[in-house]
């Protein structure tokens, strides 16, 4: 008479009742190494057959180089304008009631649900010299079409929605007593801002930058059209791989793609991180 | 032919290092009646209501159908009837088509379904509410549904895991009633999981009291109530004191007193002397709480009438001595279970 | 990973309730100034170019608008993109639903992991994304000699189309059916097995009726996004004219032509897929909201 087995085996997963393991993670796993793992194999199996000086040569010529600033420096100021307007516009929406709120709520998803390409032609026509913007932009001085301006500017339409839709949520689940035992105390709201609620936002203002700067770095289809696309001038990074492929570059394009995919994976990383961090803070709130 | 319910030894770990779930958990339930899993939050207690239902799986030990071993027997084969504490109705059916889910899984007959749909919704008290949905329905009206359903398709045991705990207070009452019949009519060896000590001394054929995972004891209410096995089982049901002190050898002991059992005196001979620090009226009974010459805080349960009779007042020196007490060795480092006898 | 709320993700029903609780709030100066901002901001940066796209698309009527669209080449990619869309949504979907049920009910060794995984399409550049599958199936690719072999065209045809934007898409329908699984919580499950149910039937009975808003909104924005994709199918279609244009590969087509009016008549089209997709997020958040009041009226 057998006590029972003593399941030495708590390894791999928990038994659960619920059934459907075997069923999805065979679909899960063989769809996501099809579809994913194996293609991104290959480019790392390319990659490597390239020699590590060519290897350099290629992520490191001027032209790459000028296309790096672009591409991250754009992206960096892109991303900290959309911090800015994003806190902005998360904290009106967030805690302001007014007419049309629901509207202008649905327009900040609009950047992410709309094809890059028609973002990408509707912005050139709003600032190129004839347009709209740019036709009371250019006789100031300022080229945004078809310059380095007009790059950063696609940049801020399509990050948008990141700063606002991480902050926000975060805003709404805050404890408001927690401010007003800040006012009842006697401190201003600027002084309540910066001293309570930046600390319980900042991982959430953070996660919105990077998810922001990941999108505009990599982005392609808003920014081909109105950044001319003129090398050494306003030629990102992903418009490079492309015309070297079109030029059978591939090797080249290859390693510009795997400094790319790194930026990537560091980005998710980060937010990741952030993600765990800001899960941790709020059980313990 | 009711079959008995018996768990042997039943051990379950959720981590592979600290304490167990359930450690080595043995009862029987007692047939056709209802058996209570009574204990605080973290006890294991629904964990092994879950482990005896096949929700989860035993690390160690037995579960016993009569003489059949159904340790390992998936959940669906069961036959288990289960009550959840949150209802778990499926939102997007009526109250019909809940009940009738068990049923149509058998693939019984329409007219099969129909008639015993109707059966239950009787039974239950909630004839001409078929056609609703469960976010129409009130709590109490919720967890009825959960009654019915589980019941439909003649479950061996009903399981109970706090099937009252999310309603207010008067829809409890009222359930807990609806239970008893419920019981009664049906027949059925019921498991129930509960915190609320009351409603298990009033609902239970047989309660098995339990702590970190452990039973501490199994027994009647009359017994877990005057004749607790463990300091803890003591102090869980009903009011208890616990006085710490030590045996002529130097044996550290615990004394478990019942305040209504305590008496209280201005007679010095009738006891030790101790100072009223606060005295409560709440009704028929007075609850008095003396500081011993001990600095002990014990409370005392007194008749309002012997308060008056008596002139009590906060700061009066009285005598106070236990007419019922009950010692155990204090091993409150190591705790070794009684083996409990059913 | 619930917490992954960037992006098309409806607000729960608790936080716009404290939405509309008063705080102590700032000066009437200031909230002004900043609902003007917001307005005035969103209504320039986002409003304004969506208008747009309508306004370019009718400046030669409505007469003109049709002869744009029914032009052969453009409603050859209209087809291609549709009959794309087509292959991609019902297998994403199948895959998110597979994802979001092994992540939400069962613990196991590297869920985060494939949680991260499921994530990539969002921080990769789409171009990398196209790139990678040239470097599989293309003429210098992996299996680019053995393809040859045998006749069998991936890159610069359909079936590159499709893993392209299949690729890039594939993580919407989970990341919007996990969040509503794991909210769900397992008990209607539970008790649909204790009550004899088999896991099909606890799949399609309870599960999926729980879940539907979500699941379908997801569908939404895969459609939506498969139809959009640009830069990933840009690299891997070769740009053949009525060949292998998709609509957003028409569009820039056009548009490098100067053939304004017809770019934005195709843009137009996309455009109310995206606007569509807005509205249909908004009637799940109104849906969730309408639910969650009524689980709070208990009689």
């Amino acid at each position: 008479m057998s006590a029972g087995k003593l399941t030495k085996k708590r390894n791999f997963r928990a038994k659960a009742a619920l059934p459907g393991f075997g069923l999805t993670i065979g679909i899960t796993l063989s769809y996501v190494a099809l579809l994913v793992l194996i293609p991104l194999a290959a480019l790392v199996w390319k990659t490597s057959h390239l020699s590590a000086s060519d290897f350099w040569a290629a992520i490191s010529s001027p032209r790459a180089l000028s296309a790096y600033k672009l591409s991250f420096g754009g992206a960096a100021v892109a991303a900290f304008v959309n911090l800015f307007l994003g806190t902005i516009f998360a904290w009106t929406l967030a805690r302001y009631r007014f007419v049309g709120r629901a509207f202008i709520d649905a327009l900040v998803d609009l950047p992410l649900a709309l094809p890059t390409a028609v973002a990408g032609i509707t912005l050139t026509t709003l600032y190129a010299p004839n347009g709209l913007f740019g036709s009371w932009l250019e006789p100031l001085g300022i080229k945004v079409a078809f310059a380095p301006l007009g790059v950063i500017a696609a940049m801020v339409f399509v990050g948008i929605p990141f700063v606002v839709r991480t902050v926000e949520p975060l805003l709404l689940s805050l404890d408001p007593q927690t401010e007003e035992a800040a006012a009842v105390l006697g401190a201003s709201r600027w002084r309540t801002f910066r001293l309570v609620l930046l600390p319980a936002l900042w991982p959430a203002l953070l996660t919105g930058f990077a998810l922001a700067f990941a999108r505009a770095v990599g982005e392609y289809g808003s920014v081909v059209f109105i950044s001319g696309n003129m090398p050494f001038a306003t030629e990102i990074v992903p418009l490079l791989i492309v015309t070297q492929l079109e030029q059978y570059q591939v090797e080249q394009a290859t390693a510009l793609a795997l400094v790319m995919l790194t930026g990537s994976f560091l980005t998710l990383l980060v937010v990741n991180l952030l993600q765990l961090r800001m899960r941790r803070e709020s059980s313990r709130g | 032919m009711i079959r008995t319910l018996t768990v042997e030894k039943l051990t379950k770990r959720f981590t592979l290092k600290g304490t167990p779930a359930i450690f080595e958990s043995s009862f029987e339930a007692a047939p056709g009646g209802i058996t209570t899993l009574l204990g605080p939050s973290g006890s294991g207690k629904t964990t092994l209501l879950r482990v005896i239902s096949g929700l989860e799986t035993a690390d160690e030990g037995r579960v016993l159908l009569g003489e059949e071993d159904i340790t390992y027997q998936p959940v669906r084969e069961r036959g288990f009837g289960f009550v959840f504490q949150t209802f778990a109705l499926f939102p997007d059916m009526t109250v019909n088509e809940n009940i009738a889910f068990g049923l149509r899984v058998r693939k019984q007959s329409k007219l099969q379904i129909s008639k015993r749909v109707d059966e239950l919704l009787e039974l239950t008290k909630l004839h001409g509410l078929g056609h609703r949905f469960p976010s129409q329905l009130s709590g109490g009206q919720r967890q009825r549904v959960g009654f019915a359903r589980a019941l439909a398709p003649n479950p061996k045991v009903l399981l109970l895991d706090e099937p009252f705990g999310a309603l207010d207070a008067q829809v409890r009452v009222e359930l807990r009633q609806f239970l008893r019949e419920l019981s009664e009519q049906t027949q059925i060896t019921t498991l129930m999981v509960t915190h609320d000590q009351e409603e298990a001394l009033e609902l239970s054929d047989r309660i098995v009291v339990m702590d970190r995972g452990r039973i501490h004891q199994v027994g009647t209410s009359r017994e877990i109530y005057e004749a607790p096995r463990t300091p803890f089982v003591a102090s869980f049901v009903g009011m208890a004191n616990v006085l710490l002190g030590r045996m002529s050898n130097g044996a550290p002991v615990k004394t478990i007193v019942r305040p209504h059992d305590m008496r209280l005196s201005r007679d010095p001979s009738l006891g030790e002397p101790a100072t009223i620090a606060r005295l409560v009226f709440s009704g028929s009974i007075a609850k008095i709480e003396v500081t011993t010459s001990s600095q002990e805080t014990v409370s005392v349960h007194l008749p309002q009438v012997e308060v008056d009779r008596l002139g009590l007042q906060a700061g009066d020196v009285v005598h106070i001595d236990a007419a019922r007490s009950q010692v155990f060795a204090d091993s409150s480092k190591t705790f070794e279970p009684p083996l409990p006898t059913s | 990973m619930a917490e992954k709320t960037v992006g098309l993700v409806p607000l729960s029903g608790e936080a716009k309730r404290r939405a509309h609780t008063p705080v102590i709030t700032e000066a009437l100066c200031i909230r002004l100034m900043f609902i003007l901002a917001t307005v005035l901001g969103l209504g320039v940066l986002v409003f304004l170019p969506l208008l747009l796209v309508f306004v370019e698309a009718l400046r030669k009527g409505v007469a003109g608008y049709l002869a744009a669209l029914s032009n052969e080449e453009t409603w050859h990619a209209i087809k291609l993109s549709l009959l794309t869309t087509l292959i991609v949504v019902p297998a994403n979907t199948v895959f998110g639903l597979s994802a979001a049920w092994l992540l939400a009910k069962h613990r196991f060794w590297g869920r985060r992991l494939l949680s991260t995984i499921i994530d990539l399409p969002f921080s990769v550049s789409p171009v990398v994304s196209g790139l990678v599958f040239v470097l599989l199936f293309g003429a210098q690719g992996i299996l680019g000699p053995w393809l040859a072999t045998n006749d069998i065209k991936i890159i610069f045809a359909l079936p590159g189309i499709v893993l392209a934007t299949a690729f890039v898409t594939f993580p919407f329908v989970a990341r919007e059916v996990l969040p509503a699984l794991e909210a769900s919580g397992n008990d209607e499950e539970e008790a649909a097995l204790t009550l004899g149910a088999h896991g099909w039937t606890v799949f399609f009975r309870v599960t999926l009726p729980k879940i539907k808003w979500a699941v379908l909104y997801g569908v939404v924005l895969c459609t939506a996004r498969s139809l959009g994709e640009f830069g990933a199918v840009s690299v891997v279609s070769g740009h053949i004219r009525g060949e292998t244009n998709t609509m957003p590969l028409q569009v820039e087509i056009l548009y490098n032509e100067y053939d304004f009016t017809g770019a934005f008549s195709v843009a137009s089209l996309l455009t109310l897929v995206a606007v569509v997709t807005l509205t249909t997020k908004k009637l799940l958040e109104w849906n969730q909201e309408r639910l969650r009041n009524d689980s709070y009226t208990d009689r």
